[in-house]
């Protein structure tokens, strides 16, 4: 048993930072995913509906493959599958991209609803525990090294964790210095003048939109294996719509995203932690501060959320 | 200029003109086929997908016409109308200004709080009818409040409405749960809920369908004339069309922009007043029915036009009402309902294209579309 004061002054704050981590995970990956087809002129409001596909194909994946890899890869192949709607309704035939996207979460949440029930509904499986891989040295620094509520300890993490932080680094860097950081953003800013180098912008987004499948489905793939442990109807509870939010806050920069997931992250699990830490308030209100802030933030600084001009436009060659 | 356009464009030239009312009969004819197929298609999509999951579609669609309309079920059907049409009115309204109020479930539930919160008491307090319109006013201000900050935001400074409505939505939904479980708790019961309402909205004669579905009607009615026959429709429909027109118009577009904000929130919470007064009696925390995410392919497939809005309507509550019965009897989960809804959006949208390319008399393709297809085929020639 941990003491009020104890919790206060040690493992408190380390599981505070854990939790944030475990569920800012999934956002991060979510509004990564957002970040690079927002850059590319395609808002996927269907994030929240390939969330959810990718969450229950990384449950079964993980279930029947007994591994938490073969999850992931589920997940992302699902989340991919999503996207190929989006791909051929809004990049190649120009259709509304927000039509679509509510179109998106609405299956999603139905279809892995309904198989989910007529599958599982009477066992409700569980899945198995995580494999962390702890940071040598690190991992034995004592007061970090505890959480409360059964969070990975926050040097010793699923190696998702590890890989996905690289990969925000990573996408920073092609997003900055190579070439097809330059082309996704001028399809996002100037598609003309994509068009008129040679590229088709048509082709660019097509990549982004799936890339975004990809990574909402590992996003949601890890909050169902890691996160939670198993699947349930809407599990993921408007992430989507927040990984949205995020990118959009971000402005589409990669190490903004991984900052501001980890903000929502630690609100998200909060109010579960100050309840163990015998704080009686009400998770609600807890619940509620990341959004109260935002809403504060976007009435002081209104222009912080800058998007690309030609987003959610379709790209017709030679329409002015 | 491409060639597909040139050929289009001599299409047109040769057609010959057609008497005014043939005109009408088609472009009517027209609206109908682009309404209905998608619903077809979604209908026939469900049934494969039903057929996959080992059931038996024309069963399970013949369970929703019995439990949606039979033996009196439509008047089941026609009572969950009033909240639906209501949303649906306020959706058009801020739909046809092209500007998306996605924050309806936060407006909603905070207007059925304050509803189940004030109306236990109001109405044993002061006669029915007036505790009623205060208690339906009471919501639909409430409603129009919460989209506020969103309308303030996008006209002075063009931020995205799609962000700010849905954070003021969750924002709504936690707050209308602090108020359930705190100022609005009923004291005789543990539970996380309101007093139930011991006087409820009277029923039409002779039905058990309570008058907000008369409401409802109203409602929609005035919002089709307001859009269809006033100045401000009009104006609403040029700023939702072009903006930078709509400027040169000389028309107040910070001004618009709230206005039509406000007028959207407030038919939302009217829509919560009703389901709370007519239907509902009380409120727990976690009830969140989300009506308007079902309710937005309707307001798309009635092609933004508030009359054309209600047989979709009526389609939906039976599918809805006989659905959760008929999901029960097949053993599946009510959600079941959700993807039938997504695949008529989808369906719409890809209608919506063939209708729109039939027209301009051009190729079903894109140039996009017919390039990606042949890319794999065709080699390009190194230049």
């Amino acid at each position: 048993v941990i003491l009020a004061s104890q919790v206060w002054t040690q493992v408190f704050w380390t599981s505070v930072l854990a939790g944030g981590l475990l569920a800012g995970v999934p956002l991060m990956f979510t509004a990564l995913g957002e970040a690079i087809s927002e850059r590319a002129g395609v808002l996927n409001i269907g994030l929240e509906g390939m969330m959810l596909v990718g969450a229950y194909a990384g449950f079964l994946g993980a279930y029947y493959g007994h591994s938490m890899w073969f999850g992931y890869l589920a997940g992302m192949g699902a989340g991919m599958l999503a996207s190929c709607f989006m791909v051929v309704l809004c990049v190649w035939l120009g259709l509304d991209q927000i039509v679509v996207g509510i179109a998106i979460t609405l299956a999603g949440e139905g279809i892995t609803s309904v198989l989910y029930q007529s599958q599982f509904s009477e066992t409700q499986p569980r899945l198995g525990g995580i494999h962390t891989a702890p940071i040598p040295m690190l991992d034995r620094i004592p007061v970090l090294g505890k959480t409360i509520n059964g969070e990975f300890p926050l040097f010793s993490q699923p190696l998702l964790v590890y890989l996905g932080l690289a990969f925000a680094v990573l996408l920073a860097w092609v997003f900055r210095s190579t070439n097809i950081g330059l082309n996704l953003r001028a399809a996002g800013e100037r598609p003309e003048a994509l068009d008129a180098a040679g590229i088709s912008v048509v082709a660019t987004r097509s990549y982004a939109a799936l890339a975004t499948g990809a990574l909402a489905g590992l996003g949601g793939a890890y909050l169902a294996i890691a996160g939670t442990g198993g699947f349930q109807d809407f599990l993921t509870q408007g992430q989507g719509y927040m990984a949205i939010v995020i990118a959009m806050l971000a402005r589409g920069r990669p190490i903004a995203v991984v900052v501001f997931s980890l903000m929502f992250g630690i609100a998200l699990s909060l109010s579960g932690l100050l309840q163990i830490a015998g704080i009686n308030l009400s998770p609600e209100v807890v619940h509620m501060l990341p959004f109260a802030a935002i809403i504060v933030a976007l009435m002081l600084f209104a222009r912080r959320a800058y998007l690309p001009p030609a987003l959610a436009l379709p790209y017709v060659r030679g329409a002015r | 200029v491409s060639t597909e356009t040139v050929t289009g464009g001599t299409q047109l030239a040769q057609r010959r003109p057609r008497p005014a009312r043939t005109v009408r009969a088609g472009r009517l004819l027209d609206g109908l086929i682009r309404s209905v197929v998608p619903v077809a298609l979604a209908l026939g999509a469900g049934a494969i997908l039903l057929l996959a999951l080992g059931r038996h579609p024309l069963a399970f669609y013949g369970d929703i016409w019995t439990n949606g309309v039979e033996n009196g079920a439509w008047q089941d059907s026609a009572t969950r109308m009033a909240p639906f049409l209501l949303i649906a009115a306020g959706l058009t309204v801020i739909f046809r200004a092209n500007i998306w109020n996605l924050g309806y479930n936060g407006q909603f539930l905070l207007g059925a709080a304050l509803v189940s919160g004030y109306g236990p008491g109001l109405v044993n307090d002061v006669p029915l009818w007036a505790a009623m319109v205060v208690l339906f006013l009471l919501a639909g201000a409430v409603g129009a409040l919460w989209t506020l900050i969103p309308a303030v935001l996008k006209a002075r400074y063009g931020t995205n409405e799609i962000i700010t409505t849905l954070m003021m939505s969750f924002i709504g939904i936690d707050l209308a749960s602090i108020l359930i479980k705190g100022p609005f708790h009923d004291s005789t019961t543990p539970l996380p809920q309101t007093a139930v309402l011991t006087k409820m909205l009277p029923s039409i004669p002779g039905t058990r369908i309570h008058v907000g579905l008369l409401v409802a009607f109203a409602a929609v009615l005035v919002v089709h004339y307001v859009l269809t026959r006033t100045s401000w429709g009009l104006r609403l429909q040029i700023m939702g069309a072009n903006p930078r027109a709509a400027r040169h118009f000389g028309i107040d577009l910070p001004r618009l922009i709230v206005v039509a904000f406000l007028v959207s929130g407030f038919m939302v919470g009217l829509a919560a007043a009703a389901d709370i007064l007519g239907l509902q009696g009380y409120i727990r925390t976690g009830w969140n029915p989300a009506y308007g995410d079902t309710i937005i392919p309707f307001v798309f497939l009635a092609r933004l036009n508030a009359l054309a809005v209600v047989p979709f309507i009526a389609f939906f509550s039976v599918v809805s009402t006989g659905g959760d019965i008929a999901a029960a009897d097949a053993s599946l989960s009510t959600n079941f309902l959700l993807v039938l809804v997504g695949l008529i959006l989808l369906f719409m949208t890809v209608i919506e294209y063939l209708g729109r390319r039939r027209e301009l008399g051009a190729s079903y393709l894109t140039p996009g579309l017919r390039q990606a297809l042949r890319a794999p085929l065709v080699r390009r020639r190194s230049s």
